[in-house]
């Protein structure tokens, strides 16, 4: 009776939830302005998106350049250019451009993926004219002494220490990564293998720029308090003077067909063991239907119903109970990016349980749906969750700026997640259990397990490889 | 434009540099003895919430530490039945799972978190009016009746055990538990959960603890597309199924010693396998109350707090490449949070690290900003205020600032005054008073002995 009780009270819920959610995501989308995006005589894009509730502007560039670009050897030279960005430009010494942002009142910083490198710059809005200079600045005239190199490649190595390095999990993905990627470009980690950092050129990092630092393959993002046509004027003066260059040609490295399971193991100092399945999937590449594109977005609404919220399908089925099996369990999908895609699965075990155990369990999960399906209520949950979402998204500025950005560098449309949110409204849970039923077998598998070993206090703290020379300072 | 209400006060007050119109912040307290702190923003069809008590890690027994924490977190673990004539649209009893559920179907989200000082709930949730009542019954429901299931707790205690012994294994957790314990001492802000500390909680203990969550005490923040009359009744139901005070007066709670000052230096060299040492240098800091509040904030943008640009990241990273990232900070609060510098370098460059940032730290003190350096502060921070509060989301953390700490209602109105009168002189001296270079903690976690 009590069961009866709840799942009327669920239902009656979701009748009401959706329908206000749509609601509301529909007069947000009327009431706020809409993106408008142009082209620059010299093939620069520019994206404008006027928010006005608060006097900031946000100027986000993109490049359409990242780890994907680089060659064996070279791993690494994407992120160290975006270092290289703050350290001058023929008219500004090195730390120049952050002190001048500084004092206009901005806050700043980039970023390097796979896909892109990005730098952004939040500021009142009176000052984006000055930001916009300064970007353009850097863009076209960005350079700086052998000596900054030096001591940025020390910082790097140093980020790469915090962020790879002291993680397990970290260097247990950068070796699954190099697993199930082969010709893909996606096998090396983003922050560069340290053999590469250590044998990496100031004149590799100038090439590098030279080659890709080029205004078709670019997008200035402005977002906030700005009046459009003031942006495009300010764009074509700072930006649209900027030479034309072509962009160079890229190979395809098109990952070959994997067929059959590939295991590693990897053992890291660490308490916890930690498994993580990689199935290789399709990605999205436009909204129109195709199989691909269909089975794309199927897979991102099947791992909403394993993960999408808090007591999903794997936590309730893995880390709840007397016995359970994991301490946390995920899954996500790609959905989309300039290379191939992964839907993965992943958790840490309970206490007393194995990785074996809690892949199997993660795979099973899986191969339920493929079973018995998903239900309406489930469905329904996580399109909810995506529609109210799309509504609290605009409270940041900076997030639409980096979603509009990111939608270029990936060659999708402006309106992309508006879209996005239409097609994951219009899958049903027949195609969810289709998915699940196809993409899940051994031959596209990549597994990774963690082998926790234990600290050893007696170790000798490590010492810097042999030809390191300790850094110096510069004055 | 549909409506810019809150945001278009500040556009005025920004563009012509004065104070000419003012955020309007409305307070008003209610029968219950709760305080509201409420800003209109009506332009996304959203509402945010904050409800916080005086219920933090603070107040919690020494041998116990984490029980602020884990009790908030363990609200959201399943509530009980209504008690007898509550009616309302949850009377049931709702396992954890039936609880997510409910809150996924209405887009919303409702959690609970402790720091130090306080302990929080967040809400937030789309207007419609049905949806906006129906979150707002759940959230009180939540509030109110949470079930703190033994068994659930169980199991959490397992996890968190198990994630704090994962935890002690990176340089990190190790260097911040040993500073926590150097420069706390036995004050409460120097709590650090442990397994040991997790053995000895209980539910009772929770719910001992939660005594502490009386709507008397409540100070609520809000921020969204409702009006004050909506907003008045939604603090209502919220808070209306807490235990009531006579009157809605609260006897005052017992005072909390505050932190001890550091009688001598303190240093410890922790052995550690990794690729970076981690190094922590600092002393306890200043109250949130403290006049030198202001002063203290631009001195310390100039000191390691003003990212790229700062004396510390200019010396230790842009000049010396040794550190990826290395900043000070302070935390002030209820008691003098620490002052703080960390940065994380290779093992052998360590000992090179500490002494430049000994350095740095002892020559700012001694001398304060030069006349660039404050401008410089200032045209950031002044220039910048407008980034503080340009969402909902950061109007609320402000909001509830002002609420925690009884700060004037005009305290945003005056934030920009505050920072320009401060002189580099007033810099100097407040250092002075508040850091004391040769009486400091260091830790250091993983160096190498000796370079070379």
């Amino acid at each position: 009776m009590k069961h009866l009780l709840q799942s009327c009270l669920r239902s009656l819920c979701l009748f009401l939830a959706l329908p206000f959610a749509l609601q509301a995501f529909a007069q947000t989308q009327s009431n706020s302005p809409k993106a408008e995006q142009f082209k620059l005589d010299n093939g620069f894009t520019v994206i404008v998106k006027p928010d006005h509730r608060a006097p900031t502007a946000v100027q986000m560039v993109w490049v359409r350049v990242g780890s994907v670009d680089e060659v064996d050897g070279s791993s690494g030279l994407a992120h160290i250019l975006e270092h290289m960005m703050f350290r001058g430009t023929r008219d500004l010494k090195p730390g120049e451009f952050s002190r001048r942002v500084a004092a206009l009142g901005g806050r700043e910083n980039a970023f390097t993926q796979r896909d892109n490198t990005g730098f952004y710059q939040q500021i009142p809005a009176g000052k984006l004219e000055d930001v916009m200079k300064l970007e353009a600045d850097r863009f076209a005239h960005n350079q700086w002494p052998d000596a900054e190199f030096k001591r940025e490649i020390e910082v790097v190595k140093e980020e790469r220490r915090l962020r790879t390095e002291d993680s397990p999990r970290a260097l247990m993905w950068e070796a699954l990564n190099a697993a199930v990627f082969e010709a893909s470009p996606y096998r090396r980690p983003v922050v560069g293998w340290m053999s590469d950092l250590q044998s990496m050129t100031p004149q590799d990092a100038r090439d590098f720029y030279q080659r890709w630092y080029v205004p078709a393959n670019a997008v200035v993002v402005i977002a906030g308090d700005v009046d459009p046509a003031q942006v495009r004027r300010l764009a074509q003066k700072y930006y649209g003077s900027i030479a034309a260059r072509p962009v160079p040609p890229r190979k395809p490295r098109t990952e070959p067909a994997q067929v059959g399971v590939r295991r590693i193991e990897f053992k890291a100092p660490a308490e916890q063991s930690y498994v993580a399945l990689a199935f290789k999937v399709p990605r999205v590449t436009s909204f129109d239907p195709s199989p691909d594109n269909d089975d794309a977005l199927a897979l991102t609404v099947l791992a909403a119903v394993l993960d999408g919220y808090s007591g999903a399908r794997l936590e309730r089925a893995l880390t709840q109970g007397s016995d359970r099996l994991a301490d946390s369990a995920g899954a996500s999908n790609g959905l989309w990016g300039r290379g191939p895609q992964l839907f993965t699965l992943d958790g840490v075990p309970a206490p007393g349980k194995t990785t074996e155990q809690l892949e199997a369990a993660l795979r099973a999960e899986v191969a339920k749906v493929a079973r018995d399906g998903v239900t309406e209520a489930e469905l329904n949950r996580v399109k909810t969750q995506w529609i109210a979402g799309e509504v609290y998204k605009l409270d940041s500025v900076m997030n639409q700026a980096r979603e509009l950005g990111s939608y270029w560098i990936e060659g999708l449309p402006l309106d992309a997640g508006e879209r996005l949110i239409q097609r994951l409204r219009g899958v049903s849970a027949e195609q969810v259990k289709a998915v699940a039923a196809k993409y899940f077998g051994d031959d596209q598998l990549t597994v990774g397990v963690l082998r926790p070993q234990p600290l050893d206090p007696n170790r000798k703290p490590r010492t810097p490889p042999p030809g390191v020379r300790p850094s110096e300072g510069l004055q | 434009m549909a409506a810019r209400a809150a945001f278009a006060a500040l556009a005025l007050l920004l563009s012509h540099g004065r104070a000419l119109a003012a955020i309007p912040i409305q307070h008003w307290t209610q029968p219950s003895g709760a305080q509201v702190y409420f800003v209109e923003s009506p332009s996304i069809p959203m509402v945010d919430v904050r409800v916080e008590f005086d219920a933090g890690g603070r107040r919690e027994p020494a041998d116990k530490a984490g029980l602020a924490s884990v009790t908030a977190g363990m609200t959201d673990k399943g509530i009980t039945a209504a008690k007898p004539g509550d009616s309302g649209p949850y009377a049931a009893a709702l396992d954890e799972n039936q609880l997510s559920d409910a809150w996924a179907d209405l887009g919303a989200g409702f959690g609970g978190g402790a720091s130090s000082d306080r302990m929080s709930f967040s809400l937030r949730s789309l207007t419609y009016p049905d949806l906006l009542a129906k979150a707002v019954q759940l959230a009180s429901r939540q509030l109110g009746d949470p079930a703190f299931p033994p068994d659930i707790w169980e199991r959490e205690r397992q996890r968190l055990s198990a994630s704090i012994r994962e935890a002690n294994t990176r340089p990190a957790t190790v260097a911040g538990r040993a500073y926590a314990a150097l420069v706390y001492g036995t004050h409460p802000y120097g709590h650090e959960m442990t397994e040991e500390s997790l053995r000895h909680i209980s539910v009772e203990d929770m719910k001992q603890q939660y005594r502490l969550i009386q709507p008397c005490r409540a100070k609520v923040s809000i921020v969204g597309a409702v009006t004050r009359t909506q907003a008045d009744a939604m603090v209502a139901t919220l808070l209306s199924r807490l235990p009531a005070a006579v009157q809605g007066r609260c006897g005052p709670l017992p005072a909390v010693p505050e932190v001890a000052p550091l009688a001598a230096p303190l240093e410890r060299d922790i052995p550690f396998a990794s690729a970076q040492a981690h190094v922590l240098i600092g002393q306890p800091g200043y109250k949130r109350s403290d006049p030198d509040y202001f002063t203290m904030l631009v001195g310390n943008y100039t000191l390691g707090g003003g990212g790229f640009a700062s004396r510390l990241s200019q010396e230790v990273r842009e000049k010396r490449g040794l550190t990826y990232g290395v900043s000070s900070h302070f935390a002030p609060g209820m008691h003098a949070g620490a002052f703080t510098i960390g940065l994380q370098t290779r093992p052998d460059q360590a000992a090179e690290a500490v002494k430049v940032v000994r350095e740095v730290l002892a020559k700012f003190v001694a001398q304060g900003p030069t006349e660039a350096e404050l401008k410089a502060a200032k045209d950031n921070l002044i220039g910048g205020f407008p980034l503080f509060i340009d969402s909902n989301r950061k109007l609320l953390d402000n909001i509830a600032n002002i609420a925690w700490y009884d700060l004037p209602l005009n305290y945003l109105d005056t934030w920009i005054a505050q920072v320009r009168k401060v002189t580099a002189a007033d810099v100097k001296a407040a250092f002075a008073r508040k850091l004391q270079p040769q009486r400091m903690v260091t830790v250091i976690v993983g160096a190498s002995k000796a370079p070379g």
